[in-house]
């Protein structure tokens, strides 16, 4: 079980890559509205928080995937980390998607990229017991923008203390 | 919460069986037919009876008023002004002078009569061939004097269905969400209303967010879904008592209901890992079934009239397409080819459309395609809108649209929108509050 997660999160990071690496090439060109967004995935800070010193409480996504970059899964590997030195902590894993999708496909993209999170935590050795997923599909969005960089903002997954 | 409505339904005169007046409901709104709802006459001692009761000065106007506003919005027929109308109500509903309603230029002709007796409120109607100068129908009521909307809503489809051969969709409601608030924060609540905006009232107080609610087609149940205690759940509410439960004992988040045909089932999906199946459940020994098993994302569900087939939306072949299955899971077919993502699958009443949302190049389109998936058609197209429903009669798709926010993030709104069947007639429903997620229900009464 715990292989085949193994096994199948390599496989989610050698997908990404290729995502990337086809997306930087092509994107070098328009990089987004102040460098903020790599292909459509957001990478500023403008929204993020933080759950300790250096570790980011949310990871984004590109539009229609829960493919985890690798600023991403460096996130969460941090998460990981701080998880661990605070076995009390559970969290709640919370996913968003933009408003440009029906909302009943959003509700099951949202809970879909919040489990890219959690087995990506599994991984990194935090039990299940102590996540909980929750989807708020495109009902949550963190900017109400109708824009590109907007809709980048909004599709992530937000780790959130449950206690 | 609504009373049942007392009508006593007895038919005065039997209709003719070839009437002349034909209104061809597939050309859309090219030609509304133009007819006369001449006010439903009152006497002096009945006006004052009813002013006294419902706190309207002249009940027989304002029932007219709303078989006037009915048939206007469904786009079919054109009311005329009834400053140009020659004759009296009371007089027209003996014997119209026909020359005098042909020089207006009305095909046809309403004309009634309201009577208070015994603290009810008695209506008759009828209908007149003003060309072949013939009466058409007419029929008489008996009810409580609250129900007096419904009386004309009920009047209008007995119009419509004597002029255009198919069952009207006056006589029902709309439930749908409630929105307001800022876009990050919204508060939602279940609202319902008639389906003229009428009525409206709030069934949930707005401290959890709701979403998708859908009108059992055979009673006034209502499926859900809510995030009650931040859990995400599909819940059964009772209209009339107000009753609500959870929908199965799932371990985790039930979405994208709705109800079988016979409205015995809720059909949804379940999300875990990361993948969304489609599930029923019997409402009567909860029973519950998985009807579809893939690694994908499964929902939207959607069952046929007649319960054998389920159309469905799902991403299995990468992006959101859709599909029909058979009531088991078996044969999953794909349906939709067309460029462009396709999603919320609704089977039409009639059985043989099925309605959807299109996202292609930054748009989002209405359309309705056959079963098989071919003769696909646009209806409208726009910045963002989905969620169609049916009006029960097939005629009518009712759905949300949302704008598009400025450079600051402001000037968000959600509106209900109708257009009919044929891309004519497109119109905005008005509601108190920002709207969403409408689900028309089946006609009332019958």
């Amino acid at each position: 079980m715990r292989l085949s997660k193994i096994f199948k999160n390599t496989l989610l990071v050698l997908a990404a890559c290729l995502v990337l690496s086809a997306c930087a090439t092509k994107k070098e060109v328009a990089t987004d509205i102040q460098g903020q967004m790599q292909g459509d995935v957001y990478t500023g800070t403008d929204t993020v928080e933080y759950l300790a010193d250096g570790v980011p409480d949310r990871v984004f996504f590109a539009t229609n995937e829960s493919i985890l970059t690798t600023a991403s899964r460096e996130t969460l590997r941090a998460q990981a980390a701080w998880l661990r030195k605070n076995p009390n902590i559970n969290v709640v894993l919370e996913g968003h998607a933009d408003e440009r999708g029906t909302r009943e496909y959003n509700l099951a993209l949202g809970e879909r990229r919040a489990n890219a999170a959690k087995d990506y935590l599994m991984t990194y050795g935090i039990s299940s017991d102590r996540i909980t997923v929750l989807s708020y599909g495109k009902e949550r969005p963190v900017d109400s923008g109708s824009n590109p960089l907007a809709w980048s903002k909004n599709r992530r997954s937000v780790t959130v203390k449950a206690n | 919460m609504t009373k049942k409505i007392l009508i006593l339904l007895f038919i005065l005169i039997p209709i003719k069986a070839n009437a002349l007046i034909e209104v061809d409901i597939t050309r859309g709104n090219l030609n509304p037919l133009p007819l006369a709802v001449s006010p439903l006459s009152i006497d002096e001692e009945s006006r004052k009876g009813f002013e006294k009761k419902l706190k309207k000065e002249n009940i027989g106007s304002e029932i007219s008023n709303i078989v006037e506003n009915n048939l206007r919005t469904s786009g079919l027929f054109n009311p005329l002004d009834k400053k140009a109308f020659l004759q009296a109500p009371d007089i027209a509903n003996l014997k119209p002078r026909f020359e005098d309603w042909n020089l207006i230029k009305a095909q046809a002709l309403i004309t009634g009569k309201v009577n208070y007796v015994d603290d009810k409120l008695r209506v008759e109607f009828r209908l007149w061939d003003v060309l072949a100068a013939k009466e058409m129908m007419a029929l008489a009521f008996t009810t409580v004097p609250n129900n007096w909307r419904r009386v004309g809503h009920i009047i209008s489809d007995k119009v419509y269905e004597r002029l255009t051969g198919e069952k009207g969709y006056f006589d029902t409601r709309i439930i749908y969400v409630s929105e307001e608030g800022p876009k990050t924060q919204r508060i939602k609540k279940l609202a319902i209303m008639d389906q003229d905006g009428a009525n409206n009232k709030f069934l949930t107080l707005g401290n959890e967010l709701v979403l998708t609610p859908r009108f059992n087609p055979a009673s006034q149940m209502v499926t859900y879904l809510s995030y009650f205690k931040n859990m995400p759940r599909v819940y059964l509410l009772d209209i009339e008592t107000g009753t609500q439960e959870v929908v199965g004992d799932f371990p985790g988040m039930t979405f994208a209901p709705r109800f079988s045909p016979d409205g015995k089932k809720i059909i949804m999906s379940f999300a875990k890992d990361g993948k969304s199946d489609i599930y029923t459940m019997d409402l009567e020994n909860r029973i519950v079934e998985k009807i579809t098993n893939h690694p994908s994302i499964d929902t939207s569900p959607s069952y046929s009239p007649d319960g054998k087939y389920i159309t469905f939306n799902s991403d299995r072949s990468g992006y959101q397409q859709i599909y029909v299955m058979k009531n088991d899971g078996s044969d999953v077919k794909r349906i939709s080819f067309g460029k462009g993502l396709y999603g919320t699958p609704v089977w039409s009443p009639r059985g043989d459309l099925i309605a959807f949302t299109k996202l292609h190049k930054g748009k989002f389109y209405i359309g309705v395609m056959r079963t098989d998936g071919s003769g696909e058609r646009l209806l409208t197209e726009n910045y963002y809108q989905e969620a169609p429903s049916w009006s029960p009669n097939g005629r009518v798709l009712i759905f949300y649209r949302e704008t598009k926010t400025n450079s600051k993030g402001e000037g968000f709104s959600a509106k209900l929108w109708s257009i009919d069947l044929t891309g004519y007639n497109e119109r905005q429903i008005k509601t108190p509050t920002d709207a969403s997620d409408p689900s028309w229900s089946s006609l009332l009464s019958n």
